[in-house]
């Protein structure tokens, strides 16, 4: 039986960052930016940024993931072909109708074309806006790629510091580090919790209690994860007659909170998804001792998870998905990929090629940040498990 | 205003024929490759690529988007294309990965050429991401080795790379020796690769001074349509003497032309800017649909994705390597960011004397169009320049629709006559 206070507490936690997470306006930098008169705002695109590098400079780093299914396109459809996914257009939409004012810079990275260009375009748009840029390794085994990213994230620094005006020191790095490692540490205990009794924890809930942080400080997410944490832990929910499964395909674009629940509702426990990857993406804490920005570079290369935009020659790109389906004990894999978003797309053709060849049953559908109905996604959903659960 | 005839353009020149003849010479020895075992195999990308070593240690260059393209032109790529799309791959994937797929996992033979399988799967990544899954792909496919070269971005703002930028990609190119090294069983030799290097210095600058003919009125050539023919053996043949022979042939025919006052049409009434590929699948109608107007294309951004030779840049045999890398890095349409190639379209409109630009948007390149309404914004609404942004596709035939091409094509420059009608009855005796 549900402990009533428990889960009034879990319940009203959740409701009401959920109603932040959902509104996508960054009022919360705002308010921050108001709190503190001088210090900056870096919005950061999907998927990682070494948020501790900005953290660091005594900024305030916010996950900038698109405009959700509350925002209507009415300017960025001119600019950028309807075969162009959807975050691509709902960020520069945010930005031309000043929903980004907040930002005193922005980042991109080097994850797929439409997102390069959507960075040419934020410059040319808004000169005021910092735009940066960062290219990601995509060679992952040679002995100069350490080498490489360190410069890159020193010239990263540089840029900071002069967005900050004033100097980011190792000190202060490697406080980054080590309370982004307290936050991700925290981060997948929360998984972990979803993994090992789902019933206890919904995906929505541990959604919107990963996503809040990418609107907060790190130091007050710290603390809301760790009451949220202590509520779960006294949940003892009985398990449902679901399938388990892995979820993949969602690291950049957001689906809406309501396909998440209909994809639960429908008769699965999602045991492990990719959603807003970057915001957790090492395995391991990084090193908290030596050159702190030698240590994200090398924690880039040796402890980050893994993610279809990093293109890792070193193993099979379907491996890490057959070793969580084993892991886990799930039953299946849904891929959830965005419309139009290559890199999710390219990835399907191989991994439908190696779960057939493991017999590991898998359902491919696609969303859009801004749809508003579920129906037809739910009914595939439930014909799928309805098939695994009575065939 | 007159009716417009249907004007068919044909070449009437001999690099057509030469052309022809190298890239069979060219096909011919990659179906000696896969049919009787010649030669050590190399697959890569058409941007920005390190050609010269792979010839250094007599590798054969193999370019599926080559193979791809091909296909579409001899308009036998839907069958490919649906045959991946039944494997998993999307509706909205490129199509030349589609295509280059579908063509891998059957028997490779193809109307010009029997494509032979890889011992080194090369991804020079210059800035396209779709580069990078497509070689991964290939290679689970093949279970052939692969190497990712990695290039960084041009993302400073002097637009230039940095040195720690530079460095990277020489240490890898350092690396990639030690691969080819093994592969063939051959030793690197600097002299070669010099001499090589030096074919593509001399190739670059004789391509550089072709492009800059088409500054003269009437333009010479087409430098969308024509170029393509030129970017073939630019591509294919680049660090050859063969290679370097026909660029000589082909400037020498130019400057005739430009000496003669010859150009591609019988009237040339309006120049234009091209920006993205063309449609592979309908070249000739495409083409066709401008000719009538008698508008010749001066500048294209699509001659400039293998390499960006107009405005300076030569591969140096003194300093091969960085060379090499330089080419990687800076002098490359697909590693230079987006406002870089307004830039680089300005520059053309200018310098070219061009009368407009047209946008040909791809959907299978998102690098060339994602973005490319912000392109025609920034050059109709801050430059004054008209622009014409029209939607099909490289490769997949199902994305163009003639009539509505040539309803935008005629509607466009039925407005820039206007425009030249006006302008010439203000300016009596000025405008051409």
């Amino acid at each position: 039986m549900k402990d009533d206070k428990v889960s009034m507490t879990i319940d009203a936690l959740i409701s009401k960052y959920r109603e932040i997470v959902e509104e996508s306006s960054f009022s919360y930098a705002a308010e921050w930016k108001a709190k503190h008169a001088g210090r900056k705002v870096v919005g950061c695109y999907p998927v990682y940024t070494p948020l501790e590098i900005i953290h660091a400079g005594g900024m305030l780093p916010v996950g900038v993931m698109g405009g959700g299914n509350r925002l209507e396109i009415a300017h960025a459809d001119s600019r950028f072909q309807s075969f162009v996914c959807s975050i691509v257009k709902s960020t520069l939409e945010l930005g031309l109708t000043g929903k980004l004012d907040a930002l005193d810079g922005i980042v991109f990275h080097s994850i797929c074309d439409p997102a390069r260009n959507l960075a040419s375009v934020f410059k040319r748009n808004f000169p005021n806006l910092m735009v940066e840029y960062i290219h990601f390794p995509q060679n992952m085994t040679s002995k100069h790629t350490a080498a490489y990213l360190t410069a890159e994230y020193q010239r990263l620094k540089a840029s900071y510091e002069n967005l900050a005006g004033r100097p980011i020191t190792d000190t202060e790095l490697r406080e980054s580090i080590r309370l982004y490692n307290e936050q991700r540490r925290l981060v997948r205990d929360l998984y972990r919790i979803r993994s090992e009794n789902p019933q206890n924890l919904s995906t929505v809930e541990s959604y919107v209690l990963t996503r809040i942080g990418t609107l907060l400080p790190p130091e007050e997410h710290v603390g809301i994860l760790k009451e949220a944490i202590a509520a779960i832990a006294q949940r003892h929910e009985k398990p449902k007659d679901r399938i388990k499964v892995v979820l993949e395909g969602s690291f950049c674009e957001q689906p809406p909170l309501e396909l998440i629940e209909s994809l639960e509702a429908a008769g699965c426990y999602l045991l492990d998804d990719d959603f807003l990857l970057g915001w957790r993406w090492f395995s391991k804490d990084i090193p908290v001792e030596g050159d702190p920005i030698q240590n994200l570079a090398q924690a880039y290369l040796d402890r980050s998870v893994f993610s279809g935009v990093k293109h890792d020659t070193r193993e099979p790109k379907a491996k890490h998905l057959i070793d969580k389906v084993k892991e886990t004990g799930a039953d299946a894999v849904l891929i959830l990929a965005a419309k139009f978003c290559e890199p999710a797309l390219f990835d399907y053709a191989l991994y439908r090629r190696a779960l057939e060849a493991e017999g590991i049953p898998h359902l491919f559908l696609e969303f859009e940040e801004k749809m508003w109905i579920f129906e037809k996604a739910r009914t595939e959903v439930e014909t799928f498990v309805e098939s695994m659960l009575f065939d | 205003m007159a009716k417009k005839e249907a004007v068919k353009t044909s070449y009437q020149g001999q690099i057509h024929l030469l052309q022809k003849d190298l890239m069979g010479d060219y096909f011919a020895s990659l179906t000696r490759a896969a049919e009787q075992g010649e030669g050590k195999s190399a697959y890569m990308l058409i941007s920005g690529n390190p050609v010269e070593l792979v010839l250094a240690f007599d590798m054969i260059p193999v370019y599926p988007e080559i193979n791809a393209l091909q296909l579409a032109v001899k308009k036998v790529a839907l069958p490919y294309i649906l045959k991946a799309e039944e494997m998993g791959y999307s509706i909205d994937n490129c199509a030349y990965v589609k295509a280059d797929v579908g063509l891998f996992l059957g028997d490779r033979k193809t109307p010009f050429a029997t494509i032979p399988s890889p011992s080194l799967i090369l991804c020079n990544y210059v800035g396209c991401n779709v580069y990078l899954q497509w070689f991964e792909h290939l290679a689970e496919y093949s279970q052939a080795e692969i190497f990712n070269l990695d290039i960084p971005f041009n993302r400073h703002p002097s637009g230039k790379p940095s040195k720690q930028d530079l460095e990277y990609v020489v240490k890898q190119l350092e690396e990639l020796i030690e691969v080819c090294e093994r592969i063939t069983g051959k030793k690197f030799d600097y002299q070669k690769l010099q001499k090589i290097v030096s074919y593509s210095g001399q190739t670059g600058e004789l391509w550089s001074r072709i492009k800059g003919l088409t500054k003269h009125i009437p333009s010479p050539f087409d430098a969308y349509f024509d170029s393509v023919t030129m970017m073939a053996p630019l591509y294919c043949l680049r660090g050859t003497e063969g290679g370097l022979r026909f660029f000589e042939t082909a400037y020498k025919e130019m400057e005739e032309k430009v000496r003669l006052g010859m150009g591609p049409l019988p009237q040339e009434r309006f120049r234009f800017v091209i920006e993205g590929p063309p449609p592979w699948p309908y070249l000739r109608t495409f083409r066709d649909l401008f000719a009538k107007w008698g508008a010749v294309a001066v500048a294209s951004t699509y001659s400039t994705v293998g390499g960006l030779w107009e405005f300076g840049f030569q591969h140096d045999p003194n300093r091969p390597l960085e060379s090499i890398a330089e080419h990687m890095l800076e002098w490359n349409l697909t590693n230079r960011n987006f406002l870089q190639r307004y830039d680089q379209i300005r520059r053309y409109v200018e310098e070219w004397s061009a009368d407009a630009l047209v946008i040909h948007s791809v959907k299978s390149c998102r690098l060339f169009s994602a973005g490319q309404g912000d392109m025609r914004e920034y050059f109709t609404k801050e430059l004054g320049i008209p622009t014409l942004l029209i939607e099909s596709d490289i490769e997949d035939p199902r994305y163009f629709s003639e009539a509505q091409m040539k309803t935008r094509v005629d509607a466009f420059f039925e407005s820039l006559e206007h425009r030249k009608i006006l302008r010439q009855a203000s300016a009596p005796g000025g405008e051409r």
